[in-house]
């Protein structure tokens, strides 16, 4: 994926927004007040990064574990090398899976390439979501696992540093 | 002290209104003057409403953010998922270390031999590099890395 451009004035948005906007009712004249600039200048620079990319999206991070989604299970599958890239596509259009990703094995102990994350009500939502993918997977899958989380370490999110 | 949290938070039932914010701001959120007011209205309720709900969901750790979500290899940066097998006996003590490190995003405890799996994150990758070696230097332990080569789909969005 590219890069882009960010200038200092980018850079002291991110770090004064990256841990939430302010609860006020004009959050960005707030944000702009802290860093002595123009609301005007922050809205526009961060419509800018949101439309680059930089910023996915702006809004509500949920704890799974709150809305019911006590099953999260990492479901990793070994998957032919020439067949992955497609694959993956296909997989990560599933409407279950919050991530899809392809990451290299770590052989001998770790031999799988294709990552996907899926949340469920209980474990049996979650077999049931694996088993959907392994169909997809058929034959280009050698083998697959799934790591359920039992404890929630740390959650914070990107924090660049200043 | 974060587990506690979120069991806290499990245990604390949403109304049929938090619900209706936490489905609505997933979703997004406007740039604008009145960013608040202009959601608040889309929803039938009163800025000051939300504002004091999102108070609420985020204190009781409903909601664990509220903002931008800024993508690190946009900003040239790096994102690797770590993995660690951690002694039981040790698994605090780890865990200390590896979640006071600024580049670490968020850190899972998982039922594998590799037990503690975790994201680190930063805008330049040298970061990235340096936090994962100062984390088997402290730990003692080796750390399995799996950057991220190609990523197919990313939707961080939840059903209420």
């Amino acid at each position: 994926m590219s890069s882009v451009e960010l200038d200092a004035i980018d850079r002291r948005i991110i770090l004064a927004t990256q841990a939430g906007l302010p609860l006020a009712p004009q959050p960005y004249h707030a944000v702009a007040a802290q860093l002595g600039l123009v609301a005007e200048e922050v809205m526009a620079r961060l419509r800018r990064m949101l439309a680059l990319g930089v910023i996915r999206r702006i809004g509500a991070v949920p704890n799974h574990y709150a809305l019911g989604y006590v099953a999260n299970g990492m479901t990793v599958w070994d998957v032919d090398d020439a067949e992955v890239d497609a694959l993956g596509e296909r997989v990560g259009r599933l409407g279950f899976v919050s991530h899809c990703y392809r990451r290299p094995r770590c052989l001998p102990d770790w031999p799988y390439n294709l990552f996907t994350m899926v949340h469920g009500r209980n474990r049996h939502e979650v077999i049931a979501y694996a088993a959907e993918i392994g169909r997809i997977l058929g034959a280009s899958c050698r083998r697959h696992d799934i790591l359920y989380s039992s404890r929630i370490l740390k959650k914070t999110g990107l924090r660049i540093g200043a | 002290m974060m587990q506690q949290v979120f069991e806290r938070a499990a245990a604390m039932p949403m109304d049929s209104t938090d619900r209706r914010i936490i489905e609505a701001l997933q979703e997004g959120f406007p740039i604008c003057e009145h960013p608040y007011a202009a959601a608040a209205g889309s929803l039938g309720i009163t800025e000051a409403e939300l504002l004091e709900r999102l108070r609420r969901l985020l204190e009781r750790g409903v909601l664990t953010r509220f903002g931008p979500l800024y993508n690190a290899d946009r900003m040239g940066g790096a994102n690797v998922l770590a993995a660690m097998a951690v002694p039981e006996a040790d698994f605090e003590r780890i865990s200390q270390i590896v979640n006071r490190q600024t580049e670490v995003a968020h850190n899972y405890r998982r039922e594998h031999r590799l037990n503690m799996w975790f994201v680190v994150a930063a805008d330049t990758p040298d970061k990235v590099d340096a936090a994962l070696r100062r984390i088997e230097a402290e730990s003692g332990l080796p750390v399995y890395r799996f950057p991220k080569e190609r990523e197919y789909f990313v939707d961080l969005r939840l059903k209420p």
